[in-house]
């Protein structure tokens, strides 16, 4: 028997503007019932995080309060790059979730790590 | 080599699903398999049975069909993409009172758990569209 694969999720895109948020949440989810999953935010997907979002005033979902139970399905690691959040001017506590901040490097070996990326 | 392939791109809109196409073709004539082809988020347009492309342009959905035909590829679409984008197989047309499916016979609609399961069984998960 193999060793259980880990997959990565990447969120890149900002939310609302596309549906790659929401529906790459799905698969973090889904996944989460396969092995175990790890969430990368990058790049505008970094917004992705922020609190407080009223995304109804445009007739969007707020899926950002399913991330708050991504603990209940076992989805721990949590990471968002550092660089993109002081390109947008953000600190780890202007965001929705406890998230792990890592630097350009530990992407990079994030990346090798793992065995599947899917990236959204 | 085994490889799956998830297509997020709709036909034309974006060059995504054209090359997905393209690749697939290219590992098949290389003598690799495809365990799957999952199509997923705007990717879902590419089963658009009722697709008519202009004749000078390349025909992506009339393609992909062949391909699956030619090769007994298992081409799924992902049932929640599908149905907020108003692609829909006989099943669920008649369950939503459809006159008529949308989604090609070549393609079967099922969970998001396919992605997934063929991620983890592939040695190569090569993704468009993102």
């Amino acid at each position: 028997m193999s060793e259980p694969k880990q997959i990565l999720c990447i969120q890149s895109h900002a939310p609302h503007g596309t549906f790659f948020g929401r529906e790459g949440l799905d698969a973090v989810l889904m996944a989460s019932a396969f092995c175990l999953v790890r969430v990368l935010f990058i790049g505008d997907g970094v917004l992705q995080l922020l609190g407080d979002q009223q995304p109804s005033d445009i007739g969007s979902k707020d899926y950002s309060v399913t991330f708050g139970a991504l603990a209940d399905y076992g989805v721990t690691d949590i990471f968002v790059a550092r660089a993109d959040l002081e390109r947008l001017h953000l600190a780890a506590n202007d965001l929705s979730l406890a998230v792990t901040p890592l630097s350009d490097t530990d992407i990079t070996q994030l990346l090798h790590d793992v065995d599947v990326v899917l990236d959204f | 080599m085994q490889f799956a392939i998830a297509i997020y791109g709709p036909p034309y809109t974006y060059q995504a699903s054209a090359s997905g196409l393209m690749f697939a073709r290219a590992v098949l004539s290389e003598g690799h398999s495809i365990s799957r082809i999952f199509f997923y988020h705007d990717g879902v347009y590419n089963a658009n049975r009722w697709i008519e492309a202009p004749q000078d342009e390349t025909d992506i959905t009339a393609g992909w069909r062949d391909l699956a035909r030619s090769h007994d590829l298992d081409m799924v679409v992902c049932v929640a993409s599908a149905l907020r984008r108003g692609m829909l197989d006989p099943t669920e047309a008649s369950r939503y009172e459809h006159d008529a499916a949308s989604v090609a016979p070549e393609f079967t609609i099922s969970g998001l758990g396919q992605l997934i399961d063929a991620a983890i069984d592939c040695d190569r998960l090569v993704t468009f569209g993102v």
